[in-house]
């Protein structure tokens, strides 16, 4: 099976003055092409610093993490925002729209700084109206994102995820802030996306959110304290 | 290039998010802006006033004026109270005959004086002069002709009035031909001018010119009619004074241009040697001037630049005040972009680009401000003279100069000024746009 990103020992500290935080204490696991893989554990257990390691959002202090078939912790603060860009799709808890655009220009964000700035052309537009028609936003491209309810702002994240079609989609407490009708439609979502055969990695704290990926991992103190794997 | 468009546009889009704001910001930019292309516009309306004046005395015309010595020489020959000095025939021929440069020249002699007709009467000033007086101080005839060769060799009684005095003298008459009265000499007139333009004062040697209350006769006629012997006697209560006086000014006019300066020079140096020690003359050269004008100008332009500078810095920390709080609450922003893939430099460019909309914007806004100065100008004249000074009591030089200059907007000044106000943004907007840059994107994302 072909791996979309493998972790071998990885370390993360944090210097806060005199002390020094082990965020993560020699995480290493394989994560195959089409895995869909859900990160539990309790606040401070690490679980959001090893979703910024494996989002290339930042760098381990000690370890491997080969993505894309680099090891980011070798790559420097450019070539990690071209994998973000090209690589990974972000879905964050509290959407992360930018308040000022619209629909339609939060989804083209990705497309702005794409490797060698290639202008915008009338296939990527289409691009766009296909993918927000996937994600079921036909109709409200042109407006903001105050003027959509927290179900629409998530579809408009997940548009904005697919735009450049990433293989790994980071999945950050998607369905935290979305009551729990619409939690259910996003899963729905993140599954087909799982099923056309994109990596999915979410971080959540809701065991029957977990229950539905294949695989679900608990963090506990910096390390991996346990996993599962359960049919979807 | 499509790319920096784009970034163009979604600048503007931000900055229309918060107009009051973005107004604001560049308000300080639109002032310093209008400052530098207001403030030079005057400055270069003054210098080329100065130019005007100096060019109506004539570029190629040296003048050489008889001044009163200081008291000490005032022991006049014999202990007659009577006070020699000034240009004399001798000064008048030797110039004559050794200047080769010389297109022409007018020896003059004036006295102020009452002149009347009938029950009228004005304090001019009689000015005996040649017929060349007319060309060399380029004033026009309105009516009639000027004083002629014949007039001169006759000893004529023609008079040639300035446009002042036959408004004076006859304000309801055509004054041609007509007899005005000079110390009960009569006169008859020949002539009248245009109306002109006063010359203000030019460089501390030569006082302002008011043409238009002249009256012209032929030398000849003055120097045997007014000024007998050269003499002018004085009373003062009781005591009396006398001076005599052959010139009051020779103005000599030079065939080049480019021979003006070195004339000028032999000038000086003729009349040192045949005055000696007498300092009674004085040798004016409006090319000299103009030269002394542009330097002027030159200082004018650099001190309201400087000015005009302080205010596009303080224009300058506005906006980097504004970027900065700006960043600070576009944090989230930031940390989102960062996530989607925008490198540093693309924030950086971002918030730039910002900036420069914001002073660029406010600086093409100043532009068209500073193009309305003429007409902010004619404004504040017409509020001076009718709110702060008297109608009639504009004749200070300052003052006199202030309102009869008009704003030249000078069109270099407008890219100049508009180049400035880019150049602001570009460095106010590094500090924000490169703090922006630096942010974590972790931390960015975390912002509330």
């Amino acid at each position: 099976m072909k791996l979309a990103a493998e972790l071998v020992d990885l370390h993360k500290y944090y210097d806060l003055g005199s002390v020094q935080v082990k965020a993560l204490r020699g995480v290493s696991m394989e994560i195959p092409q089409g895995d869909f893989l859900s990160i539990m554990g309790s606040s401070g257990s690490g679980k959001s610093t090893l979703l910024n390691l494996l989002g290339g959002l930042d760098r381990p202090t000690k370890g491997k993490y080969i993505l894309g078939g680099k090891d980011v912790a070798q790559l420097d603060d450019d070539e990690l925002s071209a994998i973000r860009n090209s690589l990974i799709g972000f879905i964050f808890q509290s959407f992360n729209l930018i308040p000022q655009y619209t629909v339609l220009e939060n989804i083209e964000v990705p497309l702005l700084y794409r490797p060698g700035y290639p202008p915008i052309s009338s296939k990527d537009r289409n691009r766009c109206l296909d993918v927000a028609a996937k994600v079921g936003l036909g109709e409200r491209l042109d407006h903001r994102p105050y003027q959509l309810s927290g179900g629409q702002q998530q579809r408009v994240a997940i548009a904005r995820a697919l735009i450049n079609d990433p293989e790994i989609i980071m999945a950050d407490e998607p369905t935290g802030n979305l009551d729990s009708k619409t939690g259910e439609e996003i899963m729905e979502m993140l599954k087909a996306l799982n099923a056309e055969g994109r990596t999915i990695i979410m971080v959540t704290h809701e065991p029957d959110v977990a229950q539905q990926t294949k695989r679900q991992i608990f963090m506990k103190d910096g390390v991996v304290a346990g996993h599962g794997i359960f049919q979807g | 290039m499509s790319q920096l468009i784009r970034t163009i546009r979604l600048a503007f889009k931000s900055l229309l998010l918060h107009k009051l704001r973005s107004g604001l910001t560049m308000l300080g930019i639109v002032f310093g802006v209008f400052s530098v292309i207001a403030m030079l516009a005057i400055g270069e309306g003054a210098s080329k006033q100065a130019q005007e004046q100096v060019l109506q005395l004539g570029a190629t015309n040296i003048i050489v004026r008889s001044v009163k010595p200081p008291e000490e020489a005032a022991t006049g020959s014999g202990g007659a109270r009577v006070l020699r000095y000034g240009l004399t025939r001798d000064d008048h021929r030797v110039l004559t005959r050794t200047l080769p440069t010389i297109a022409g020249m007018v020896p003059v002699r004036e006295v102020t004086q009452d002149v009347r007709y009938l029950e009228w009467t004005l304090n001019a000033r009689i000015v005996g002069c040649t017929p060349e007086y007319l060309e060399m101080n380029h004033l026009a005839l309105a009516s009639g002709r000027f004083l002629s060769d014949h007039d001169e060799r006759t000893r004529g009684n023609t008079a040639v009035l300035g446009y002042e005095t036959a408004r004076t003298l006859f304000p309801r008459e055509d004054p041609m031909g007509k007899t005005i009265q000079i110390l009960s000499r009569a006169y008859t007139v020949v002539g009248i001018m245009n109306e002109r333009m006063a010359s203000a004062a030019v460089g501390g040697s030569l006082s302002g010119q008011d043409y238009n209350k002249d009256v012209y006769i032929p030398l000849s006629s003055f120097q045997t009619r007014i000024n007998t012997n050269d003499l002018i006697i004085k009373r003062t209560s009781g005591s009396f004074s006398a001076e005599s006086v052959v010139y009051d000014q020779i103005t000599l006019k030079v065939a080049d241009r480019d021979d003006v300066l070195a004339t000028a020079e032999v000038i000086r140096e003729t009349l040192n040697r045949l005055h000696g020690s007498k300092r009674d003359f004085a040798v004016v050269v409006p090319l000299e001037l103009l030269k002394q004008a542009d330097q002027l100008r030159n200082i004018f332009n650099v001190v309201l630049g400087s000015i005009a500078g302080i205010s596009l810095l303080v224009g300058g920390i506005g906006i980097m005040n504004i970027m900065l709080a700006t960043v600070t609450e576009r944090t989230r922003e930031i940390g989102i972009r960062r996530a989607l893939g925008a490198r540093r430099r693309d924030i950086t460019q971002q918030f730039i680009v910002e900036t420069i909309a914001l002073s660029g914007t406010g600086g093409l806004i100043g532009m068209g401000a500073g193009l309305c100065t003429p007409l902010a100008f004619t404004g504040i004249k017409y509020f001076v003279t009718n709110y702060i000074m008297e109608p009639n009591s504009a004749t200070s030089d300052m003052s006199r100069m202030f309102l009869e200059m008009t704003p030249q907007i000078a069109m270099w000044s407008l890219p100049v000024a508009f180049g400035f106000s880019v150049l602001t943004g570009l460095v106010f907007g590094v500090y924000p746009a490169r703090s922006a840059a630096r942010l974590d994107p972790i931390e960015a994302l975390r912002h509330v």
